[in-house]
Order: structure tokens, then C-alpha cells, then sequence
């Protein structure tokens, strides 16, 4: 890009001298004044929305912290306690389990498995919502073909729990982990092994002072990846579980289709602002970690 | 999502995950247990569901074996009203959000370098907030409407955005869920053509800034395009969350409706619209790959 500055004086001094540098803004407009009144809006009166209680009986509005406070309380803590553990679950297990897939694929010596596997992950990754819950449903909810013919619910097996739900969403979480670790592992020069081998590493000490530490950025920010889907989805827990699990979504939902108190209107805008705090903490750690582990991949 | 990797059409077998992964690595030189115990646990997970699901469908202890789920989809109540709905909004939200992303990405590599880092925001913000949130801030707003615009010309807007029969409200909010994947998309495509260069040798030869961007610019961009576009095709066909929340009949909510009368029908469906998902991401690999293949 830098090598070009010296070109365009001839297309831009054709279009008229002065506004060379600005010359592209009047393009981008669009998509600003779009966001703004879209996105910037709704955001906006989220914001205000969480911060306002109306009177009972007056309706009058009022700034107030109460909505904030009530939303990190009792019930609704639980709620957003219970949607962290859930989201930290699958991250984690979910990031295991698609670290071993990942290096399973990649050391493996069949391009068409590694192909399929690839394509299936980004399919899969992307098949979130509804289906993905009905298929569940289909297969181990209570009249799903897996339990019936294995007699499941006579152990007490129930899919609409804590534990059903993560293992449901780990069916896209891990495709996505294998989407992150498999160009990160691909990074993992076989040199760098020969060098450690020669120079008397065991496999353990390999990973433990090579391996991993290339690897880390790719993990974490892949895990964190994990934790972010887990903790915004919405479609697939109001499908499968209506509401047996608190989530803080489906809370959200409720609070948001009229089932709260008078005067708890915008208890939903509460939580949502709770819900914005926690995934842009959790982007916040992805981001920097995103743009690490880009610089062993060139 | 950007990272689906292009598969060039030799060298994939179409059976997917499906061919068995387990005695091709038992025959390799060098056995190793774990590989195969990780993949065998994979197939099982990830294939049993899409089986079970199947046979599910399919399957009745009073009929036995019949498709006739398949068959009932096409007239069960609401199916082409809900899906007829769901593709205008995924044709509509394409068209905007290809129009307004296209400019601003353009405008960015040829004369504004310095807006990048904000269009790289605003077009990741949307992966940060969670839907759930983003559709109670937009509930928030219409809900304005009766307290504070009643006596405004943006009440009759914001009516008109609400239309039963085509919500616009859902194709802005969709285009916002939209742009990421969009910008993604159309900035690996203009990064793999030389569109200063394009476009200033049109202009020498005397091309409008219209004629560049539509006889020059998009044949170029043909593939990043048609992969924006599926992108969002299938976003917005597979959206629960901000139209049940608005109160929208498209067609996932229509799934989750059905379900409570016609389990079989809710799960045929769900197959069905997973096999669309493998088709359309199918389709932008191989663009992908020819994109590829093309000299440059």
C-alpha cells in the first residue's frame, strides 16, 4: 500500500485536486449512518433503558441503578451464574476434545480424511439453533431412537439438564475448535521436533516447551471462541429445555415477553447489559491472542 | 466461518466424516491407539445424532419403514408462508448489506485508508453483543414508540417497519448480524484482485465510478460476493432468536411452533435444513476453489 501513495495522483488530480485524501469517505457513509441507526439505537436505548425505572403507578421515568442491582441478585444472579458455568463447561471440554480431533487430523498421513473432516467442521460449526436441538431431541430426548433402544431413561438419563445441554452444544463447539487448531498445528514445523528430538527432548518435554507454548494463543483464543458461542446462544436452550435450565437468555426472553413484575420492566435491559459486560470481556481477551497467534503462522 | 477451507473438487471424497476413519489408520505403519479411539469417538458423536435423527423420521412402530414425513412437509400449514418469508428477508438483507459494505470497503483501499480500523470495528461489533441483547435494545426502541413519538412522523415509521407481512425491522437487524460476515468475506476478495490498479485504468479509459464498480470491480469479485451472500443466506434463513423475540413467523420459529403438534415433522425439517446448510457451504467451497484455480 505504501508503494502506491506516489500512483494516485493521476486518477484523484482527473477527479478534481482537493480531495485527494478524502476522496473515498462519501462511499463509506452509508454503511456508518447505517450502523448508527440500527445498531447505534438499540444499543443506546439499552443502555438508557438499564439505567431507568419507571414509577408503578405514574410511569414516569427515573435514572436509577435498581434495574443493575436487582439483575445481579438472587434469581436472576443465578441465571447468569448458571449460563457462565454452562458456557465454561463446553469451552473447556469443548476445547479439549477438538485440540485431540484437530491433532488427530493433522498427523494423520490421509488428505481425505483430513478434507472431510475440515468440511464437516465447517458445516457443522455453523449448525446452531433450532435443528440442531430437534435433532438432539430426536435422538436422546425422552422418546429420542438412542434412549429407547438403550433403555436410557431407566437410568434416569433426561437431556433437558445442565449436562444434556452441554453436550448438545459442544456439537458445534468443537467443530469450531477444530476450525482454529488445525492451521495453528499445521504451524507446528516438523523441524522444530526433529530439533528437539536431536538435541535429547522426550515427546513430553517436546510439547511442554515447544508444542504448547506455540500453540497457547490458538487455545486460549479458540477456548475463549468456545465460551462466547455457548454463552449467546438462545435458539437451541428455548427449543430443547423451554426453561428446566436457568440460562440468562431465556431469562432475558421472558423478562422481555412480559413475564416480570410491574415496575421490573427493564430488568431484561439489565441483564443484557450484564450479558454485553461479560462477552466483551471475554473479546477482549480474544482479540490480542487472535492477532499473536497469526504472527507463527506466516 | 472464514475459515472453511477450500476444497479443490478432486481431491474430496463427498461422503463427508462418514467414510470410517477407523481401519485406514489401523493399517498405517505406525499404529497409533489414541488416533484411532479420538476419531472413532468423533464419528460416533457427531454421526449417531444424524442416524438416530434420520430413523426417527422415518421410522414407526405402526407403519415401519415410510417417508411420508418428508412428503407431509411441503403441505403442512404455514411451511411456505414461513419459508417464503424467511427467503425475501435473506434476499433483501443480501442486497443491503452487499451494497452498503461494497462502497465502504472499496472506498477504504482506494481513498480513505484511515477509516479502516472504524469499519473493522463497527463490523465486528456485532459478533460481541449477543442477538438475545441486540433484540432487546430494538424492542426497547419500538416500544418508544407509543410513549415518546405518538404525536411525530416517526410513529408511522416505526409502524411501517413492524408490517406482518414484510418486517423491514428484521432486515435491518439482520443486516447488522450480517456484516461481519460480509466484510470478511469482501475484504479477502479485494485483497486478492489489484483493484487500485483496476480501477484506474478504467478510469483513464473513461469509465464512470458506476461503470467501474459494476463492469469491473463485481466480475472480479464474483466468488467473495457469491460467498457473502451464502453467508447470509444461511444466516438469515436459520435466525431464531430476534424473530421469535419480535414476534415473526419465519421459518425457524415456525419449526419450533410445529413442534408441539408434529414432533416427526419438526425433526424432518431440521434434517432437511441441515442437508441445506452442507449444500450452500458446499457450494462456497467450491467457489472458493475456483477462485483459487483462476490465474492472477
Amino acid at each position: 500500500m505504501v508503494s502506491l501513495t506516489g500512483e494516485p495522483a493521476g486518477t484523484a488530480g482527473a477527479r478534481g485536486g482537493g480531495r485527494t485524501r478524502s476522496a473515498g469517505w462519501p462511499a463509506a457513509v452509508p454503511l456508518l449512518a447505517f450502523t448508527a441507526l440500527a445498531f447505534g439505537i438499540p444499543a443506546v436505548a439499552l443502555l438508557l433503558g438499564a439505567f431507568t425505572v419507571r414509577d408503578p403507578r405514574t410511569r414516569a421515568p427515573a435514572f436509577s441503578t435498581a434495574n443493575l442491582t436487582e439483575s445481579l441478585q438472587g434469581n436472576y444472579l443465578e441465571t447468569l451464574v448458571s449460563s457462565v458455568q454452562l458456557s465454561a463447561v463446553v469451552a473447556l471440554l469443548g476445547a479439549v476434545a477438538g485440540t485431540f480431533l484437530a491433532q488427530a487430523v493433522v498427523t494423520s498421513r490421509f488428505r481425505a480424511l483430513r478434507e472431510s473432516v475440515l468440511t464437516a467442521s465447517g458445516v457443522l460449526a455453523n449448525f446452531g439453533g433450532v435443528p440442531l436441538a430437534f435433532t438432539w431431541v430426536a435422538t436422546l430426548g425422552n422418546s429420542g431412537v438412542v434412549t429407547r433402544a438403550l433403555g436410557l431413561d431407566g437410568y434416569g438419563w433426561s437431556l433437558y439438564t445442565f449436562w444434556g445441554l452441554a453436550l448438545v452444544y459442544m456439537y458445534f463447539s468443537i467443530p469450531l475448535m477444530v476450525l482454529v487448531m488445525v492451521p495453528a498445528m499445521d504451524g507446528l514445523k516438523p523441524q522444530w521436533r526433529e530439533a528437539a528430538g536431536n538435541s535429547g527432548a522426550t515427546a513430553w518435554q517436546y510439547w511442554r516447551h515447544v508444542g504448547v507454548p506455540v500453540l497457547a494463543p490458538s487455545l486460549l483464543g479458540g477456548t475463549v471462541l468456545l465460551f462466547g458461542g455457548a454463552f449467546a446462544a438462545y435458539a437451541t436452550a428455548r427449543a430443547m429445555v423451554g426453561s428446566t435450565v436457568p440460562l440468562v437468555t431465556l431469562q432475558i426472553a421472558d423478562a422481555l415477553t412480559g413475564d416480570v413484575l410491574v415496575g421490573h420492566e427493564n430488568i431484561a435491559l439489565a441483564l443484557s447489559l450484564d450479558m454485553i459486560v461479560v462477552a466483551g470481556l471475554v473479546m477482549a481477551v480474544y482479540l490480542p491472542l487472535q492477532r499473536r497467534s497469526s504472527r507463527w503462522l506466516r | 466461518m472464514a475459515a472453511v477451507t477450500p476444497i479443490l473438487p478432486g481431491e474430496t471424497a463427498p461422503a463427508g466424516p462418514a467414510d470410517g476413519p477407523g481401519p485406514p489408520a489401523g493399517r498405517s505403519r505406525r499404529v497409533r491407539p489414541w488416533r484411532v479411539v479420538v476419531l472413532g469417538a468423533a464419528a460416533v458423536y457427531f454421526l449417531v445424532p444424524m442416524g438416530a435423527s434420520f430413523w426417527f423420521t422415518v421410522h414407526n412402530e405402526e407403519q415401519g419403514f415410510s417417508l411420508s414425513t418428508y412428503a407431509e412437509i411441503l403441505t403442512a400449514e404455514g411451511f411456505a408462508a414461513s419459508m417464503l418469508l424467511s427467503l425475501a428477508l435473506a434476499a433483501a438483507t443480501i442486497a443491503v448489506v452487499l451494497v452498503l459494505t461494497l462502497p465502504a470497503l472499496l472506498a477504504v483501499r482506494l481513498g480513505a485508508p484511515r477509516l479502516r480500523p472504524v469499519l473493522e470495528v463497527v463490523c465486528t461489533l456485532p459478533l460481541v453483543v449477543p442477538p438475545i441483547t441486540f433484540v432487546t435494545g430494538i424492542s426497547t426502541v419500538l416500544r418508544w414508540g407509543p410513549d415518546y413519538l405518538a404525536a411525530t412522523p416517526f410513529w408511522a415509521t416505526l409502524i411501517a417497519i413492524q408490517d406482518e407481512t414484510f418486517p423491514v425491522v428484521l432486515v435491518l437487524a439482520y443486516v447488522v448480524l450480517a456484516l461481519p460476515f460480509a466484510y470478511r468475506s469482501l475484504d479477502a476478495g479485494l485483497r486478492a484482485i489489484d483493484v487500485r490498479t483496476l480501477v484506474e485504468a478504467a478510469r483513464n479509459l473513461g469509465a464512470s465510478w458506476p461503470h467501474v464498480v459494476l463492469r469491473v470491480i463485481v466480475p472480479n469479485l464474483r466468488s467473495a460476493l457469491a460467498s457473502a451472500s451464502f453467508l447470509t443466506l444461511a444466516l438469515v434463513l436459520g435466525e431464531y432468536t430476534v424473530a421469535a423475540l419480535l414476534g415473526y413467523q419465519t421459518f425457524p420459529v415456525w419449526i419450533v411452533t410445529v413442534s408441539g403438534s408434529n414432533g416427526r415433522l419438526s425433526v424432518a425439517v431440521s434434517i432437511l435444513s441441515l442437508l441445506l446448510t452442507w449444500l450452500l457451504l458446499l457450494a462456497l467451497s467450491g467457489a472458493g476453489a475456483k477462485r483459487k484455480k483462476d490465474p492472477s
